[in-house]
């Protein structure tokens, strides 16, 4: 799997399919078993305490829910990286994160806190604190889980916007197929932990793969069994017909 | 019934295994609360606000436990006293009491329902909703950002808890003995100041609330940041930071005292 400089690339896939994990991987959260992850050239699993804080540092994650700290304001959300990171005055910081809030529509709410937000509205912030330090790349997990049809184009737009106007790469790991499809560059699929399919969008839309047909059209029948395997039928139903 | 008695055995060392195990790995994750300490000593404010959300509002319900707890002590103290005609030591009995004993304890009891667990449930629910996975994708290390500053805040906060809890104890006293009672207020006083030795009472119960400090923040930050990541999970490590806590107190206070107190 390959993330080209400068593009948006979604990875899609039935859940616990390990695309979660392949973030995971990249973040350095988790150590592959096998294979290489490689990060600007650097591999990521052999990277420990400050080198893996320096690579962090210049990327960017949106978690599922937002993963706001709950405890400190939007403003102080988006500014954390820059106290942590940088010795920058706090008027410069004040400006910095004001730019980032409006870059998302919401410098009107840098006072309120978490809890007083939408959920669409936190996803935002959210990814204004993630490109907060203008990151080289950017991973979105589930961005537009749980959210309303306006919520969910405006990420859609912003997750574009926002790669383009900092040069960055984007991964966005997701299930949402009819909008990703409108932003992404490139797709891949994933199923038990491998590639089962991958192309642009066009290709994508076109494609016989009985695996992304069935992801596409939302049907039950595919490769991708609707049951979980499980002993057979008959041995788990103890009243049967006749002798009850 | 030799294999039940295998299963039983097979059980109760696996429970023992298990107990272990995580004694070891909480062992291991203070040792990193120390050596990640740095930031929450540099940046003093961090640890400053934790103290103001564990230590400061645990004030009102320290205040009135001391308050009352002196007030039942200058009750049975004279009850008890007066039967051998000194009741003008009731001064010396609720000061002794209360800074060697329910001073520590009682304050480090009441620290470990009150803060011990909102600082527990707070970090449990900060993992759960990937807060600290967000910490750390952000180059910034949650134990020295969220564990540390709230640790050095229990540690700071539990002797001054105990020095008030104390405090309000002998007015508790006070009131009861002297204004309500009618013991003679200058024996009250005069025999509580010759008798209480700053050294051996004073500071030996300054040190306990110190370890019980250490004991509570120390059990609190590690059950929050051990919890599982689910409701389940954070009100499990909840409970489990409550009543360890409480046990370790009474058990550290058991081993303490006896050091402390050999025959004075």
């Amino acid at each position: 799997m390959t993330i080209p400089r400068g593009k948006v690339v979604a990875i899609m896939g039935i859940s616990g399919g390990g695309k979660t994990t392949t973030l995971r991987l990249i973040g350095g959260q988790v150590k592959a078993s096998s294979g290489t992850v490689l990060v600007d050239g650097r591999d990521v699993a052999k990277l420990q305490g400050q080198a893996l804080y320096d690579l962090r540092r210049r990327m960017g994650m949106l978690f599922q829910f937002g993963a706001l700290f709950t405890d400190m304001s939007v403003y102080d959300n988006v500014a954390f990286q820059m106290r942590e990171h940088t010795d920058l005055p706090a008027d410069l910081i004040h400006d910095l994160v004001m730019m980032k809030l409006h870059a998302v529509g919401l410098r009107g709410v840098a006072h309120l806190m978490p809890s007083e937000l939408s959920g669409g509205m936190a996803r935002r912030v959210a990814l204004a604190r993630a490109v907060a330090l203008d990151p080289m790349l950017i991973m979105y997990d589930e961005p537009f889980a749980g959210l309303d049809p306006i919520s969910l184009s405006i990420i859609g737009e912003l997750i574009r916007t926002l790669n383009d106007a900092l040069g960055a790469s984007s991964i966005i790991v997701t299930h949402d197929v009819q909008e990703s499809l409108k932003i992404v560059d490139y797709i891949y699929f994933v199923s038990g932990g491998r590639i089962v399919a991958e192309g642009t969008a066009d290709e994508i839309r076109q494609s016989q793969a009985e695996y992304v047909h069935q992801f596409i059209w939302g049907e039950a029948d595919g490769p991708v069994a609707f049951h979980y395997p499980a002993s057979p039928y008959r041995d788990e139903i103890h009243v049967v017909a006749g002798h009850a | 019934m030799l294999d039940r008695l295998a299963n039983g055995l097979r059980w109760l060392g696996k429970r023992v295994n298990d107990r272990i195990w995580r004694l070891g790995f909480a062992s291991r994750f203070l040792l990193m609360t120390l050596v990640y300490s740095g930031t929450a000593l540099r940046r003093f404010f961090l640890t400053v606000r934790e103290i103001y959300f564990t230590g400061v509002l645990s004030l009102i319900i320290i205040l009135v436990s001391g308050l009352f707890v002196g007030m039942v002590l200058g009750l049975q103290g004279y009850d008890t006293l007066q039967r051998y005609g000194s009741s003008e030591a009731l001064g010396v009995l609720v000061a002794l009491s209360l800074v060697r004993e329910l001073g520590p304890v009682v304050a480090a009891l009441l620290f470990a329902s009150r803060a011990g667990s909102a600082i527990t449930a707070e970090i449990g629910l900060m993992k759960a909703t990937e807060q600290l996975s967000a910490m750390e994708m952000m180059a910034v290390n949650p134990i020295a950002r969220v564990v540390a500053p709230r640790f050095w805040a229990g540690v700071i906060s539990m002797p001054l808890l105990a020095g008030l809890f104390s405090a309000m104890g002998v007015l508790g006293g006070y009131l009861v003995g002297v204004r309500l009672i009618g013991v003679d207020e200058g024996s009250f006083w005069s025999q509580m100041q010759a008798s209480v030795d700053f050294r051996e009472d004073v500071l030996n119960g300054v040190i306990k609330s110190f370890v019980f400090g250490v004991i509570v923040s120390w059990i609190a930050v590690f059950e929050g940041y051990d919890a599982e990541p689910t409701a389940e999970g954070v009100s499990g490590a909840t409970t489990r930071t409550v009543v360890t806590s409480s046990l370790a107190i009474l058990a550290a206070d058991f081993i303490l005292t006896a050091f402390m107190f050999r025959g004075a």
